[in-house]
């Protein structure tokens, strides 16, 4: 360039500077060469390719078929999908129905997420005071459960709390008292949904204890020393001293267990054998519902939509947290 | 003297500690272990409304009442074709998009990252729907490879973010000092840093394997009854006679016990990979 610049006529107003190097690039110039940006992006191309396709486009159909009316007909193409504009949704959020399908929801997930954290902080705690060959056995057993496959450990689930032949059932009817064969756990929303939560707990334990164990490794001995000098029981130090250490850790795991359980599904529907009664809808299954069974795919969507929605501040949360590990490099 | 008692309360605490461990082992293990407990059982002692908690006998005759019922190799032949062609697939695509994000800086990295992490909490479940209409217009419903593309979508995100975690862990310097010896970029990768990765991209392939062999929702809707998969073959386990319990344990211990080794072979390498860095924030 610079060659150039010399041979200019001077009536030529002098070409502009290079633009500056951008602040934050911070690669060694030995780095720099002839199409070094496009590199990244050819190694992007085909990743994006598969995202805009498979999630980009069905996300931007998600939205167009919520304003939609779109049904059997359309499906089959008897019928053009046609604009209704807010419909759905007016007709979605004016329906008593969904109301008591969130509230639902929202107290399924909330059950969910504080038994899972709570427990799985007390199991993280009590694998560090616990002697070694049992600190094996417990992870083992954790491990192996968190690796059930979801619709293994439903079926394993469903026959536990078999109503005639369940060993939940004659196990509980062994104490004194209480008569529980035949009991149908299912019979009613409210007992049928704590199984399912239960069945939801035990699965998302295993990863919150081991994530949490990592964690407290790493939180300095000194710090519970000195924390202890200075006159702190064992509660003083976990509130003082281990909390804000694993923080970042806790923010990350609550926020995935919020967007988990409220998604949650194949347990639902799975425990229903693929048809779950009305005082067993959730967000998703009530979706799927209108979608698939009442055939009003328009309707589906606009639900699914509402759900994305109410999840979007969690998910924020999450990417803060998960942005700023990504900055530690 | 106070030492002493200082330890022997200490030995106490232990032993309570180590009571409540064995119960808490206990419980968590259990659906695990009435699982194989009732694959193996007598099928007549399966249904014992006051079943004894210790094994009764071993048999395999409901490991041959389960594949009889319905056709068990089938699905786990698509289950396998699938999820190897997800992985194969995630993992080659997935590489180069993590070395884009964690080896160069460009305009838009920052953009890229939150966008793969954005994709990766869109719930699956919501996107049902149109995915079910687009396959339906591209004609690939039904097909395995409709479900092969539509797995992609939640195996690359999580292949990207954890393969890169795995990359940003192995030293600039070394490949760095491998230029400056006159390797090519390209060279310096294979050469450098595709050994140190190797270990970790089998530990993301293996994990992705069991994703996409889990899945369930995509499965039911996207494939017609004659093409499921392996965990819709359990999910729908049931009989003229209803559920039957014992045949369908022994159909869970053989969708789960591959899984499960699997994952406890991988786990390790997977927990350090997704929280490395994570206490620091």
């Amino acid at each position: 360039m610079s060659a150039a610049d010399t041979t200019t006529p001077a009536k030529v107003p002098p070409p502009r500077q290079a633009p500056p190097p951008v602040p934050d690039d911070r690669r060694p110039s030995g780095q720099h060469r002839p199409g070094g940006t496009a590199v990244p992006w050819l190694l992007l191309a085909p990743c994006l390719l598969i995202l805009a396709l498979v999630m980009g486009y069905p996300l931007a159909r998600l939205v167009t078929l919520s304003f939609q009316k779109f049904g059997q007909s359309q499906l089959w193409g008897f019928q053009p999908a046609e604009s209704v504009g807010f419909d759905n949704f007016a007709k979605v959020l004016g329906d008593g129905e969904f109301w008591t399908v969130v509230l639902r929801t929202i107290v399924f997930a909330t059950g969910a997420v504080v038994l899972t954290m709570v427990i799985g902080m007390a199991l993280a705690l009590l694998l560090q005071r616990v002697s070694g060959w049992l600190k094996v056995l417990i992870n083992i057993v954790l491990v192996a459960s968190w690796g059930m496959p979801v619709i293994v450990a439903t079926t394993v689930f469903k026959w536990l709390f078999d109503s005639d032949y369940g060993v939940f059932n004659a196990l509980l009817s062994k104490l004194p008292g209480i008569d529980m064969i035949g009991h149908n756990w299912f019979a009613s929303g409210p007992e049928g949904l704590a199984v399912i939560m239960l069945l939801v707990v035990w699965g998302a334990v295993p990863f919150v204890v081991i994530t949490l164990s990592a964690g407290l490794t790493q939180v300095p001995k000194e710090l519970e020393e000195a924390a202890r000098l200075d006159g702190a029981g064992s509660w003083g130090v976990f509130r003082y001293v281990t909390l804000p250490v694993l923080k970042p850790i806790i923010v990350m795991l609550t926020t995935l267990s919020v967007i988990w359980d409220m998604g949650v599904f194949p347990q639902v529907f799975v425990m229903r054998n693929g048809h779950p009664e009305p005082e067993f809808q959730v967000l998703n299954t009530y979706s799927y519902d209108r979608a698939f069974v009442v055939n009003d795919y328009a309707q589906g969507s606009a639900i699914a939509l509402i759900t994305v929605l109410l999840l979007l501040g969690v998910v924020a949360v999450y990417m803060r947290q998960m942005l700023k590990i990504g900055e530690v490099e | 003297m106070s030492t002493l008692a200082g330890a022997g309360r200490r030995k106490h605490a232990r032993l309570g500690w180590n009571l409540l461990g064995l119960l808490v082992f206990l419980t968590a293990g259990f659906p695990l272990y009435w699982m194989l407990n009732t694959a193996f059982k007598p099928a007549k002692d399966a249904i014992d409304p006051d079943p004894s908690l210790l094994p009764t006998g071993l048999t395999f005759a409901n490991f041959g009442r389960a594949l009889d019922i319905a056709d068990f190799w089938g699905p786990v032949g698509r289950s396998m074709v699938v999820s190897l062609a997800v992985v194969v697939i995630g993992m080659v695509v997935g590489l180069l998009a993590a070395l884009a994000i964690s080896r160069f800086a460009f305009r838009g990295r920052k953009i890229v990252i939150v966008g793969i992490l954005a994709v990766q909490t869109v719930p699956l479940v919501a996107m049902i729907i149109p995915v079910f209409l687009l396959l339906n217009d591209l004609g690939q419903y039904d097909r395995l490879t409709g479900l092969i593309i539509t797995y992609l979508t939640f195996i690359l995100p999580f292949t990207v973010w954890t393969l890169r975690g795995f990359i940003v862990n192995i030293p600039k310097e070394l490949e760095e000092a491998a230029m400056v010896d006159g390797c090519s970029r390209t060279g310096a990768f294979l050469r450098v840093v595709f050994p140190l990765l190797a270990p970790g991209m089998v530990a993301t392939s293996v994990y992705g394997f069991i994703q996409a062999w889990n899945e369930y929702l995509y499965a039911l809707m996207l494939l017609s009854q004659k093409n499921q998969t392996a965990t819709v073959w359990l999910g729908n386990f049931t009989t003229k006679h209803g559920t039957e319990y014992a045949p369908m344990m022994a159909g869970a211990t053989m969708m789960a016990v591959p899984i499960v080794a699997l994952f406890l072979l991988v786990q390790r390498k997977m927990a350090a990979g997704l929280t490395a860095g994570a206490v620091k924030g």
